[in-house]
């Protein structure tokens, strides 16, 4: 039993316990002491990691679910299929990680119900609250299917399968709506956020931008579970999802540069100093290398161009949401916020979480390649109890590097 | 009670920096603790001094519009119908996008408490209710800070312009700022030689926000039409191809992995 125990203790799986139990001392301090007890937020910086990089990136990374979902369920690319659940599951965990970290962000949590009784629809935040609520809603349902399939229990998968194509076109429209307002929350502020970043039409910015994150995300977690849970990454599709994703990237840089050059705000980046590096920075790791990697590799996708794909627009992803809600709030009026250790800490932890849930879901539920075994094709056999474990399989039949 | 809107005139010219509204301001919201050298959540107002023996009152402008009021997302902060713009902690979640949407850094947060409170300058609210003006108005020994009906405050303003050019910066602070505020200034000195900022909006910040949420309505009927249509073409063509024969169905293309498990 004790070896049974210690043979678990992965190195990984250490850092993530103590990763998780110092957390949960922040946590505490953070409830008993305050915000400012384990942050370096102030009123001169009300909103610093947690908003920018929990919260705004977070979403963003989420948009895979309602993509995928509207792929396969509304415009029949039954292609994707088996890329689905992985999708909608990772979404789901998003969404619960997401009010999680609210929950540790905002200061009266326990007034968070309140959204439901007391409506302000001049606010955009309540917009995204309803939202949220509904669509976090919207992805249990649609993952529960797994969960239903799982337990046998085909009653309840029948019924939730008749409404789930309009239950998809709602989740669609929700995703639309907040992922776009999350841009809102920030056109109030034209004076104090830099022109670089702001722009009336912010919404237009944080819809395209999502729609390419979260095809990178979903490219992104094929790598993860390859590296984690030894699933062969789906090279058969992925690489068209890293096309689409440059395609969408395309767009959003050709709207951005247009919309600055609109506004008149282009010369700023071109202007020596920090601003324009960031700019730069951001848009070099979200759309120019991602760009270049996909048409360089135009014919025959690697793992390894697809994950440095993936990644680098991630990672560029993220840098635009905090460079929106943090930093280049700073460029106009610097208070020197950096975040402290324990915000970091809680952020991370959040990630980790995040490995644990999917981590859990996977192997317990079937997620991953359940490609066929959709009821609606009267294919239902496909699955059967009890679950085979995740077992390593040839690479795509098809060819991995089949051009298509 | 819809009594005709209250505002606040402060008079830059007048101002001596003694701080006896920031004392009497502590005493009337039961503040604790000394003033502080800027805003805080216990220092409603301060007097900063700008250097040249100018004093600036920096305080709660109760805008007309206030961004605070339509970006709290349920409606904590609320604009009185006579001016000020007060909170309710009761129903506020501490999103602290108040503090954020702000176009004057106002709204302040207490950190290090386990149930922390939005804090600002109120207008006196309670005062008002009872008929008196704000207390850092009573208490102020030069009338540099004066209290009464928005217009007449106005009218008041323009007829200092109007009387001593020579003496003023021919602008009233307040009167288009953010679609105009209850608290007005007169400078001797063009505003951002005081450190106010001039680059704000002369409309509500928050028609920004509101322009685009209009578009709601719009995008849930012309996306779930669209996602109706699509989703309805798809099935359309998946019923043909079945009806056509069972080796052009096209629905079997579903990837290499659907027969596994």
């Amino acid at each position: 039993m004790v070896r049974r125990l210690v043979s678990l203790l992965t190195p990984w799986r250490v850092l993530l316990a103590l990763l998780l139990a110092t957390a949960a001392v922040i946590v505490t301090v953070r409830f008993a002491f305050g915000l400012g007890s384990v942050t370096n937020l102030s009123d001169q910086t009300p909103w610093g990691i947690w908003v920018g990089f929990d919260i705004l990136a977070g979403i963003g990374l989420a948009a895979g679910g309602f993509i995928m979902a509207a792929a396969v369920y509304v415009f029949g690319l039954e292609r994707y299929r088996p890329l689905l659940r992985m999708s909608i599951l990772t979404a789901l965990i998003g969404y619960l990680l997401f009010i999680t970290g609210l929950i540790l962000e905002i200061g009266r949590p326990w007034n968070i119900w309140r959204c439901i009784v007391d409506h302000n629809v001049h606010s955009a935040l309540f917009e995204i609250a309803w939202c949220v609520m509904l669509y976090t809603t919207v992805l249990l349902l649609e993952f529960s299917q797994v969960v239903w399939e799982r337990l046998g229990w085909r009653r309840v998968e029948a019924v939730l399968h008749k409404v789930l194509a309009p239950l998809v076109i709602v989740g669609v429209l929700l995703s639309t709506l907040h992922q776009s307002t999350l841009g809102t929350l920030f056109t109030i502020v034209p004076h104090k956020l830099h022109p670089l970043w702001y722009s009336p039409i912010l919404p237009v910015h944080f819809f395209i931008s999502c729609l390419a994150a979260g095809l990178a995300m979903i490219c992104f977690e094929g790598f993860l579970s390859w590296r984690f849970l030894g699933h062969p990454p789906r090279m058969d599709l992925l690489p068209n999802l890293a096309r689409v994703m440059a395609l969408i990237l395309v767009v959003y840089f050709v709207f951005r540069i247009e919309d600055l050059a609109l506004r008149g705000a282009l010369p700023l980046a071109f202007a020596a100093g920090l601003p324009a590096l960031l700019f730069w920075l951001e848009n070099l790791l979200f759309v120019i290398v991602p760009v270049l990697i996909v048409l360089r590799t135009a014919r025959r996708m690697s793992t390894r161009a697809l994950f440095a794909t993936s990644l680098c627009a991630v990672i560029g992803f993220v840098m635009h949401r905090f460079n929106v809600a943090v930093t280049g709030m700073q460029l106009i009026h610097p208070t020197g916020y950096f975040p402290t250790w324990q915000e970091l800490v809680i952020s991370m932890s959040l990630i980790g979480l995040g490995f644990i849930a999917a981590g859990l879901a996977v192997t317990f539920l079937p997620v991953v390649h359940a490609g066929g075994g959709d009821i609606s094709d009267g294919r239902a056999a496909a699955y059967r109890l009890p679950w085979p474990a995740p077992r390593p399989e040839p690479r795509a039949e098809g060819g991995p590097g089949e051009p298509s | 009670m819809t009594a005709a809107p209250k505002a606040l005139l402060v008079d830059i010219t007048r101002c001596i920096g003694c701080g006896a509204c920031s004392q009497a301001c502590k005493t009337a919201n039961q503040l604790p603790a000394p003033v502080e050298p800027k805003l805080t959540a216990d220092t409603w107002t301060v007097v900063l001094e700008r250097g040249d023996g100018r004093f600036v009152r920096d305080l709660c402008r109760h805008c007309l519009e206030p961004s605070c009021v339509s970006v709290c997302p349920v409606g904590a902060l609320t604009k009185s119908d006579d001016g000020p713009v007060v909170y309710d902690k009761s129903i506020c979640l501490g999103c602290r996008y108040c503090m954020i949407g702000c176009p004057f850094r106002v709204p302040m947060f207490e950190w290090h408490s386990a149930t922390p409170r939005i804090r600002k300058c109120i207008l006196c609210a309670p005062r008002l209710e009872r008929g008196l003006p704000t207390a850092c108005a009573e208490a102020c020994p030069t009338e540099a800070t004066v209290f009464g009906d928005r217009d007449t405050l106005v009218a008041v303003a323009r007829a200092r312009l109007a009387a001593h050019p020579e003496r003023y910066h021919d602008h009233v602070y307040g009167l288009t700022e953010v679609g105009g505020t209850s608290v007005l200034f007169l400078s001797p000195v063009p505003f951002e030689e005081l450190d106010f900022d001039t680059t704000v909006a002369d409309f509500p910040l928050p028609d920004l926000t509101w322009r685009l949420l209009l578009h709601v309505p719009n995008v849930v009927l012309l996306g779930a039409g669209f996602l109706g249509a699509s989703y309805w073409l798809y099935r359309r063509r998946d019923q043909v191809a079945a009806d056509e024969g069972p080796d052009r169905a096209p629905s079997t293309h579903a990837g290499p992995g659907a027969d596994d498990g």
